[in-house]
């Protein structure tokens, strides 16, 4: 706009990025800057740290691939079926008439403290099936009960008695079940953040595809999804990152044991228990790093969206 | 007061030249209509009067203010946008009041002038509604309403009646000419529809790709345009062409499109001396063009046959397209006439309104002292 | 219908049973939808009910069977967990203070990131889109990396004062103000890359028209993008709500003084101070989703509307 003096703008941003400065930037810096020291952050050591992620030399203490190719299952399958279901959510809710109490089923959860949460899912996953509901649904259609949380195989061999195990090593019966609980926490997040985009689309549009002889199922394919995918994508990086930097849950209900560690689960025992600052501040840069390619696909994005208001 | 000056304006987006060395006054109170094809940068020039883009060359005067570097909300200018752009979160009276109570004034007056345009524009009983409860009509109004309470030195409105039906639209235009008597404002106009313009302004200003076509009143844009663009652009249906060859003498001058054999009328023999024996633009409007049956025949009508391809009748009028030599023109003639299609006609050019452009510089073959209509300066 | 359409009337003798027969074919065809949610709804339910139920149960019932035996006879249900939660000293304080710590940081957000979002969609200045990928990238920053820091910072910086008010100290460790201040930076990437896209997508005309009516940004700021995006801040206040209500991590780490310490930290405390005893936070749950839950529901009406209906001809 005309008229508007040059450091305006900067005025506007100032909280933010002093806020963002001291909380946030500061101590990324600090970390990249440990993650070249030793444990104790006196001496530099070079890429050592970084070699330590790479070679795995300790699988049983710290298993840095396994973490790794977890993180890449958190952050695809929690991602996709999330904002999938928050997406049919949000979309079938708003045509019945329970609408509003249809949403607060799905958002409840996410109400739900964290630590209580952590308490009721180890009891729905107790293999004790007239404790665990888990179980005790499974047996009561005829199947097997399992340890949901140490079952370190894949669905497969559950289902078939023991069968190949073909699919790769992170789709593992406990990480599904921990995946299905960030599910259960963060569809509610997905729904109301999509619903506001929905409710921004104006009845006119989908009247206009309705009268052009569309189906519900081409105006959701066809309309629906492209008008929303700028709220798409907010969900969907959101629930990425969430997925990346997914920490208390894993903690909480397994502590990292049979294979469920995630890199941010990894830093914290590296920091914390084990006492490596080192290696933890080069597994939480290397958790940075995941965020790159993200900001490429948004980059595009808000080009994109300037051009077109 | 509110005279408006651009003074050589250009503004570039990237690649794209929206508005190019535009020069233009138009004096206090003057309504001012600016049209031309879509994209044409109409939009864009309003937008650069407003303060809402900003000028890449030039400079832009409101009274004697250069403004070029005017905040938009200090240049005491009110706009209607093609999108209405009302205040969704607002009632009616409070989208009308917004801009005064910005300005601090006391709330009876408030009260008082919203009631007043509210009355002008017969939208009282709206004035608690919320934008979406209301017609596009009632919303027109509405963007109206908010521009007038604001009493600015000039209206900008940026075709604010493409939403309306037709009728409405008749109705609308002629309030909006009362409106622009009654508040003596200047009002600059944008639309790309030519009735409009030829209606409401006192001038029109065309433009193409950016540029300045002509500016002048309704009868001399119509009269006398300055280049192919405007003949064309102005008046409906729009202007037939023809390439032609000046032929013969200053004595016995006539214009040989290969087709046909049509006599130049003494009266503009003069201008076209220099270009005998060269190619012209020949240019006749439809409604120089009559059946002779229905109509007596002027002293300059020349005949031409040609075969009727459509018809159609307007009430009052028919239009004829008409071919001949595999060449398409119209004529709009009296609606007795008894042309049916695939007939072979007999018509009257009535050469006295003839129309001449030069080929290459696409400009009007006219004498100087014809009283030539002036370019980009205030007639 | 009939008079403006001749070639229908023949069928109106019909019409009453085809209008029924529609009818009917809508409520067959909409079965499977209403399945679909009924299906999703109970699915999302039953770990929340059965925490519920858990909350009415002694603890060796909790510890022997499933919860869903309490439902049958014989009821053994009990209000002991609750009592247990309710009749701990200070956790009447301990529920103002999570308010005080809460509600503060939610708006503060909500504030500086709306600030920042403005900017960032409607001003033009160099660096623009790489300043705000950077904001964005932040997002992934985990929290627990940044608090040893932060905490460091705190110890050099913290200032105390008489300020009961302000729990006693101005800021640093343990103080109102430092709790505030480091939730609000944790909220902001989120928040701002939410309102950024939401003030992105408003119509341009609605900012030009405000400009022209003489508003500043300011002015449109407050009585143009903040309104209209009701949808976005109220879903944002829901969320950031939740994570400031529901935060242990950061309570634990920066507010050292039990007085100040939140409804968080004070039942885990209870926790630890009965043993294992995990069924009082069953209880413990319920009690401190009320007041989230009753947001929600207040502000629930704001994603039910379409609030740019009529902003600008379709
Ligand atoms: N913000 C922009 N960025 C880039 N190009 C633009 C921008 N705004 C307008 N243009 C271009 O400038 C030219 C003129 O646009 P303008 O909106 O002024 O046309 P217009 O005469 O108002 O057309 P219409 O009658 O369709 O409204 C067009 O080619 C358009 O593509
Ligand atoms: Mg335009």
């Amino acid at each position: 706009m005309l008229g508007r003096r040059w450091w305006t703008p900067w005025l506007w941003l100032a909280p933010a990025l002093a806020l963002l400065g001291v909380f946030l930037v500061y101590p990324v810096v600090d970390t990249l800057r440990r993650s070249f020291l030793d444990e104790r952050s006196k001496n530099f050591v070079g890429l050592d740290n970084y070699r330590f992620i790479i070679d795995n030399p300790q699988p049983l203490v710290s298993d840095t691939h396994s973490a790794l190719l977890n993180n890449v299952m958190w952050l695809t399958l929690f991602t996709a079926i999330t904002v999938s279901l928050g997406l049919i959510i949000a979309v079938l809710a708003g045509r019945v008439r329970y609408e509003a109490v249809a949403k607060s089923a799905i958002f409840i959860p996410m109400a739900i403290s964290f630590v209580a949460a952590s308490v009721i899912w180890r009891f729905m996953y107790e293999f004790n099936s007239d404790i665990g509901t888990a179980n005790a649904a499974v047996t009561s259609l005829g199947g097997d009960a399992t340890a949901w949380l140490q079952n370190t195989n894949a669905p497969q061999t559950w289902l078939t008695d023991a069968g190949p195990d073909t699919l790769p090593r992170p789709i593992q019966i406990n990480n599904l079940a921990l995946v299905m609980v960030g599910v259960w926490m963060w569809t509610g997040f997905a729904m109301i953040v999509l619903s506001a985009g929905l409710k921004g689309i104006s009845t006119e549009v989908l009247e206009a595809a309705r009268v052009d002889g569309a189906n519900e199922w081409q105006i959701f394919w066809r309309v629906i999804i492209p008008i929303m995918s700028p709220t798409i994508v907010v969900v969907a990086t959101t629930l990425v990152i969430q997925g990346l930097k997914k920490f208390d849950l894993v903690w909480v209900m397994t502590g990292g044991r049979f294979k469920t560690d995630v890199v941010a689960t990894l830093f914290y025992k590296e920091a914390f228990r084990i006492g490596d600052f080192g290696v933890g501040a080069a597994l939480a840069v290397v958790l940075l790093l995941w965020v790159l390619p993200i900001m490429v696909i948004s980059i595009r994005r808000f080009q994109f969206q300037e051009e077109t208001r | 007061m509110a005279r408006v000056n651009f003074d050589h304006v250009t503004k570039r987006f990237d690649n794209v030249v929206a508005v190019n060395d535009f020069s233009l006054e138009i004096p206090d109170r003057e309504f001012l209509a600016l049209v031309g094809p879509s994209g044409c940068g109409k939009s864009t020039t309003l937008r650069l009067l407003a303060g809402l883009e900003e000028i890449s060359e030039g400079d832009i005067y409101i009274g004697d203010r250069l403004v070029n570097n005017v905040a938009a909300k200090d240049r005491d200018i009110a706009m209607v946008f093609q999108s209405y752009a009302l205040y969704p979160h607002m009632s009616v009276y409070d989208n009308m009041a917004f801009g005064l109570s910005l300005r601090k004034l006391p709330k009876e007056d408030i009260g008082h002038r919203v009631h007043e345009a509210a009355q002008i524009l017969g939208i009282e009983d709206l004035l608690k509604r919320k934008p979406r409860q209301l017609s596009g009509g009632q919303r027109q109004r509405v963007a109206l309403g908010r521009a007038i309470v604001r009493d600015p030195a000039a209206f900008l409105l940026d075709e604010p009646l493409s939403n309306l039906d037709a009728k409405l639209r008749v109705q609308t235009r002629a309030e909006l000419s009362k409106l622009h008597q009654r508040l003596g404002a200047t009002f600059i106009y944008v639309t790309h529809d030519q009735v409009e313009a030829m209606t409401m302004a006192t001038r029109i200003a065309v433009m193409n790709e950016g540029l300045l076509q002509q500016v002048g009143a309704p009868q001399e844009l119509y009269d006398w345009p300055d280049n192919v663009f405007v003949a064309g652009f102005i008046g409906s249906p729009s202007m037939n062409f023809f390439e032609a060859k000046v032929a013969g003498s200053q004595e016995g001058m006539h214009l040989d499109t290969g087709i046909f054999r049509v006599p130049v009328p003494a009266s503009r023999v003069n201008d076209l001396l220099s270009y005998l024996g060269k190619e012209i633009i020949f240019g006749i409007r439809p409604e120089n063009i009559c059946d002779p049956e229905c109509q007596p025949a002027s002293a300059d009508a020349a005949p031409v046959t040609a075969q009727v391809d459509v018809t159609e009748l307007m009430g009052s009028e028919v239009f004829l397209h008409l071919v001949a030599g595999g060449k398409l023109f119209m004529a709009r003639v009296d609606p007795r006439t008894r042309a049916r299609p695939g007939q072979e006609i007999r018509v009257e050019f009535d050469m006295g309104h003839m129309h001449a452009f030069d080929p290459q510089t696409e400009e009007a073959i006219r004498s100087k002292e014809k009283g030539q209509p002036s370019r980009g300066q205030a007639g | 219908m009939a008079r403006r359409n001749p070639s229908m009337s023949g069928g109106s003798a019909e019409a009453p049973v085809a209008l029924a027969l529609g009818a009917a074919r809508r409520t067959v065809a909409r079965f499977p939808l209403h399945v679909a949610i009924i299906g999703l709804m109970v699915l999302w339910s039953v770990p929340t009910i059965a925490l519920l139920v858990s909350s009415f149960r002694e603890p060796t019932a909790i510890a022997s069977s499933g919860w869903w035996n309490a439902i049958k006879e014989p009821f053994d249900l009990t209000v002991g967990n609750y009592q247990s939660v309710l009749e701990k000293q200070g956790m009447a304080r301990a529920f103002v203070n999570s308010i005080i710590i809460t509600v503060p940081s939610t708006v503060l957000v909500i504030l500086v990131a709306a600030l920042a979002a403005y900017a960032f969609a409607w001003m033009k200045f160099p660096a623009r889109n790489l300043l705000f990928l950077l904001m964005v990238a932040l997002l992934v920053v985990p929290v627990q990396m940044t608090l040893i820091p932060v905490l460091r910072l705190y110890t050099d910086v913290t200032v105390d004062a008489e300020l009961p008010l302000l729990g006693g100290r101005i800021f640093g460790t343990s103080s109102y103000v430092g709790i505030w201040v480091a939730h609000t930076a944790y909220g902001l990437p989120f928040a701002i890359y939410l309102l950024r896209n939401f003030f992105g997508s408003l119509p341009r005309d609605l900012f030009e028209s405000a400009y022209l009516d003489g508003a500043s940004d300011v002015g449109v700021f407050f009585r143009i993008v903040l309104p209209l995006s009701m949808p976005a801040i109220s879903a944002l206040a829901i969320f950031q709500f939740l994570w400031v209500w529901n935060d242990l991590l950061v309570a634990l780490i920066l507010l050292g003084d039990p007085t100040l310490a939140p409804m968080t930290l004070k039942i885990t405390s209870l926790v630890s101070s009965f043993g294992t005893n995990y069924q009082v936070l069953t209880a413990a749950a319920f009690i401190s989703m009320a007041l989230p839950l009753f947001i929600f529901f207040a502000l629930q009406r704001y994603f039910v509307q379409g609030i740019l209906a009529g902003a600008v001809k379709g």
